[in-house]
């Protein structure tokens, strides 16, 4: 009798145990930087004051850096809406040929990284592109390169997201009864006509919640503006940031906390705009059944096709055709042909240039080990999140959103508030080492592991936990080997997520990095920065093939994941 | 073996009461069937015994040991039970005999006993030989045989079991009804049965527990539940039962009583403490009515509708006294009429349903 009464207690000492941890932990990594950057706001190196707040708003520097970054945000969600929502009509309803490859290299844009497009398109442009002059079409020399400047910026920023509306709008579109559809097409209506008064407007929670995702992203890029618009003297608030920290140090912390605070307002303002909206109609979609048919386009397939992939290559291939060439020329300036070409370029990033070498290692390490403890902290939660349906941990589920919807410089600025001073009690100090920016991936990026894991959880059979717990095994046996094989597959789609998304990143580590503790994102931007396209590209057009290497490697476990849980997936 | 008690347990769920008072007692061996439509709250009850929820009020003992009250709660892992669920719940990534050996490794029997007890389990549920399979690859009886055996194979004293057979074709079932009733013989496990079958639980068990809304309506052996129901509810879903008003007429005498039923009087079954009363209600079966005998007293029906049911027809008859009542019942071949006939209805049996107040006591 005490001998049960005993284990029952163990049991409830683990379970709660196990659930407190994470609930600390989440609360660590997502609620706790937010709450130092807005302490840092209000009372500046911990007191109360409205100085470096009336310094900032005095600073006209703020007002144009605002006024840019809402500038480029808003064009460039207008141009992703345009682009990924047309995208997203013509290869979802319509009967289009080789959809999932289509796809794959629709979304590829997204996994890339934004200072790699910046790069790619630079150097596809501009007096010095070697591609152009390999065709005898680049402009003369000394004229300016027509990206730097706001429209580059909105255009750039147009491309890279426009996957973004593509995948929700997708999903959207593919939860559509095709009963609605032919509702309309029976009642008479010309299938532009359904289009137009059925799907649409059915289409816009998906489409809004696309839009609020798209500013978000759009206002807190780093890597386009920084690539684009630094060289012309257009900032905008990330890049402003930047060049405060990076020119004074970290003196000027509380000004830039302060600005950083700015920009998550603007994103925070977008996400609740999103919501005023989704209110304010009724857009339930009461019945269920299998996806709509595709509309058939007849004789127009073949040129909605050639269109489809005409663009595909214009935005995709071209971009990288530009970076490759311009790695394998000697020089900038040079140009390629049998007798200039190089590979030299690879050799001196990979093997001869010390900071290279090390972000490789760096990156690698940093994103792998983001990853896999994302996922040992999320496939727990996920049990508790959707099985256990614990209060604390599904408000808390929201608060592990927030680092990831505040652009990426809020999270980096209120790191550096949190460790620039030695840890408490431990009294190490984590500021100017890697420990900083692998604490910035685990917050920022515990959420693209949660998501996976949750609908990995919501497709599992519970009674498989509870065949196992009715066995005798208790919650540590259980999540091990039970829990754990069961959403493998859904934790390691998250993994990679993560690895990818770290592995690419600048925002994060432009502000975190140190020497000894650079990434790959920091050497490609400084490389650059210095004139030293050539080896930017090289290192760029490496990071491309890793990324879509391992994209391509999905497919090999493809079979055993839920839907929908990697965006390049059909 | 282990008895189960269940005393006045109660569940809520927001403010819906999902097990309203709930008593029962599973004797030691003894086989159980909970039987009742879906919603009834009979997989609630098996929830509570297992331990994956917990009672709002009430308690479960297993054995003498306290499981479940408002207050404790031992979780399903130290209740030592066996669950043989209805989706089977087999682990996917492992192979058969690592599914029947889950148990006995958590409990720390090493190899080479380990060993031993899983070639017997499977050995007891004619799979040897499928020990290196994945679950997936097998049959839906396969899957039933080797969720049997994991449950078996920690010889556990009490055994819950989920509509079992609920994902198996016809043929397969009346196998595995065998198999069950084999292994209770063999083991003499107590075994709690959750269907919504009747001739399942019929078949099965040693007695049957029927549920309705949250509420245990009756408890009683199969052939008690039969002939005699408690109420109307249980009298209308076991086998069929018509529900009539009925004045009881006279007082019983050696169990059987006067009554009036659709202007027609007939000699029924009754409690020994049946009073005199025209609020009665009658049960009667189809097998208790038929069509009268010349010059035998019967009651007037329009013929509504007759279906073959092989070897005999089932007809269905309107009596012209009662327009909201159908009768059924079952008459040989040849068709003794056609629809729109009318018949004359003869009564040789029922039972009067014991007054509400009674009922509970009857189990």
């Amino acid at each position: 009798m005490s001998l049960a009464d005993t284990a029952t207690l163990r049991t409830r000492v683990e379970e709660t145990g196990l659930l407190w941890g994470l609930v600390g932990l989440v609360a660590l990594l997502s609620l706790l930087p937010i709450g130092r950057l807005v302490v840092e706001g209000l009372a500046p190196g911990g007191q109360l004051s409205a100085t470096a707040l009336g310094k900032v708003l005095a600073s006209p520097t703020t007002w144009t850096a605002t006024w840019n970054s809402l500038v480029t945000a808003v064009s460039g969600t207008v141009l992703a809406v345009l682009v990924g929502g047309s995208v997203a009509l013509l290869a979802t309803l319509t009967d289009i040929r080789a959809r999932n490859a289509f796809t794959f290299c629709f979304v590829l844009p997204l996994m890339i990284a934004p200072q790699v497009t910046a790069l790619a398109w630079l150097q596809l442009f501009g007096p010095s592109s070697t591609l152009l002059k390999l065709i005898g079409l680049a402009p003369p020399l000394g004229s300016r390169n027509p990206l730097y400047s706001r429209e580059g910026i909105v255009l750039l920023l147009g491309l890279q997201y426009a996957p973004l509306i593509f995948l929700t709008l997708r999903a959207g579109l593919r939860a559509l009864p095709k009963e609605l559809i032919e509702a309309g097409l029976a009642a008479g209506a010309h299938p532009l006509t359904v289009l137009r008064t059925v799907v649409l407007p059915l289409m816009t929670p998906p489409l809004v919640a696309g839009i609020a995702l798209c500013f978000v992203s759009c206002l807190g890029n780093f890597g386009i503006p920084a690539f684009l618009g630094i060289p012309g003297n257009f900032i905008v608030l990330p890049t402003l940031i930047y060049q405060r920290l990076a020119g004074l140090g970290p003196g000027v912390l509380s000004e830039v906390a302060i600005l950083s605070l700015l920009i998550g307002i603007i994103a925070m303002a977008g996400i609740l705009l999103q919501d005023v909206m989704m209110r304010r109609r009724d857009f339930r979609i009461t019945t269920t059944s299998s996806a709509a048919r595709p509309f058939e386009l007849g004789r127009w397939r073949r040129p909605v096709e050639i269109l489809l992939w005409s663009f595909a290559i214009l935005v995709l291939a071209l971009p990288f055709l530009g970076l490759l060439t311009t790695s394998l020329i000697p020089a900038f300036g040079v140009p390629l042909n049998a007798a200039t070409a190089t590979l030299g370029n690879y050799a001196y990033v990979l093997i001869e240039h010390a900071a290279s070498r090390r972000a490789f290692v760096n990156s690698f390490l940093m994103s792998a080990g983001a990853a896999l403890l994302i996922v040992l902290i999320c496939v727990p939660l996920g049990y508790f999140i959707v099985w256990k349906r614990s209060r604390a941990l599904r408000l808390l589920n929201l608060a592990a959103e927030l680092p990831y919807a505040m652009p990426g410089v809020v999270l980096a600025i209120a790191a550096i508030l949190l460790f620039l001073k030695p840890l408490p009690v431990l009294n190490v100090s984590l500021y100017n080492t890697v420990w900083i920016i692998v604490f910035a991936y685990l917050a920022r990026f515990l959420v693209l592991g949660l998501r996976p894991v949750v609908s990995g959880y919501l497709q599992i059979d519970r009674t498989l936990e509870e065949a196992a717990q009715v066995a005798g095994a208790g919650l540590p046996r259980r999540l091990v080997t039970i829990i754990f094989p069961l959403v493998a597959p859904a934790a390691v789609a998250g993994a990679l997520l993560i690895f990818l998304t770290a592995f690419n990143e600048l925002t994060v580590s432009a502000l975190l990095w140190s020497s000894g503790a650079e990434t790959l994102g920091v050497v490609v931007f400084s490389f650059e920065q210095g004139g030293d396209s050539t080896y930017a590209s090289a290192l760029a057009t490496i990071t491309v093939l890793v990324t879509v290497g391992l994209m391509l490697s999905t497919t090999l476990f493809a079979q055993r994941l839920p839907q929908g849980v990697l965006p390049w997936r059909d | 073996m282990a008895r189960l008690t269940i005393d006045r347990a109660q569940k809520r769920f927001g403010s819906y009461l999902a097990l309203d008072h709930v008593s029962i007692d599973v004797e030691d061996g003894e086989f159980l069937a909970v039987l009742g439509p879906s919603g009834c709250g009979k997989t609630t009850l098996l929830r509570q015994i297992a331990g994956f929820d917990k009672l709002d009020g009430g308690a479960i003992r297993i054995g003498e040991r306290l499981v479940s009250s408002a207050e404790t709660h031992i979780p399903p892992e130290h209740r030592k039970l066996g669950i043989v669920f209805q989706s089977y719940a087999l682990w996917p990534h492992m192979t058969v005999a690592e599914n029947v050996a889950y148990g006995l490794t958590v409990a720390g029997v090493r190899d080479p006993e380990r060993a031993r007890r899983v070639a017997a389990a499977l050995d007891l549920v004619g799979l040897n030989g499928f020990a290196e399979r994945r679950p997936g690859l097998l049959s839906g009886g396969q899957r039933q045989r080797v969720a049997l055996a994991r449950c078996l194979v920690t010889e556990p004293s009490l055994v819950l079991l989920d509509e079992p057979l609920a994902n198996l074709d016809v043929h397969l079932r009346a196998a595995m009804e065998d198999e069950f009733a084999r292994f209770h013989e063999r083991t003499g496990t107590t075994m709690v049965y959750i269907t919504h079958d009747q001739a399942e639980a019929m078949a099965l068990a040693d007695r049957i527990a029927v549920m309705d809304r949250g509420r245990l309506l009756q408890l009683a052996t199969p052939s008690l539940l039969y002939r005699e129901p408690a109420n109307a509810t249980v009298a209308g879903f076991i086998g069929e039962g018509m529900v009539l008003p009925a004045t009881v007429l006279s007082a019983p005498q050696a169990g059987r009583c006067r009554v009036k039923v659709l202007g027609l009087e007939a000699v029924v079954r009754c409690r020994p403490d049946q009073p005199v009363t025209d609020g009665a209600k009658l049960c009667l079966r189809a097998r208790d009515i038929g069509l009268a005998a010349t010059g035998q007293d019967g009651l007037a029906a329009a013929v509504e509708r007759l279906s073959y049911q092989g070897g005999h027809f089932r007809l269905e008859a309107r009596p012209a006294c009662a327009g909201d009542t159908l009768l059924h019942l079952d008459a040989n071949e040849p068709a003794p009429a056609a629809p729109g006939d009318t018949v004359r209805i003869a009564i040789h049996d029922g039972w009067v349903i014991p007054d509400a107040g009674a009922l509970r006591e009857v189990a």
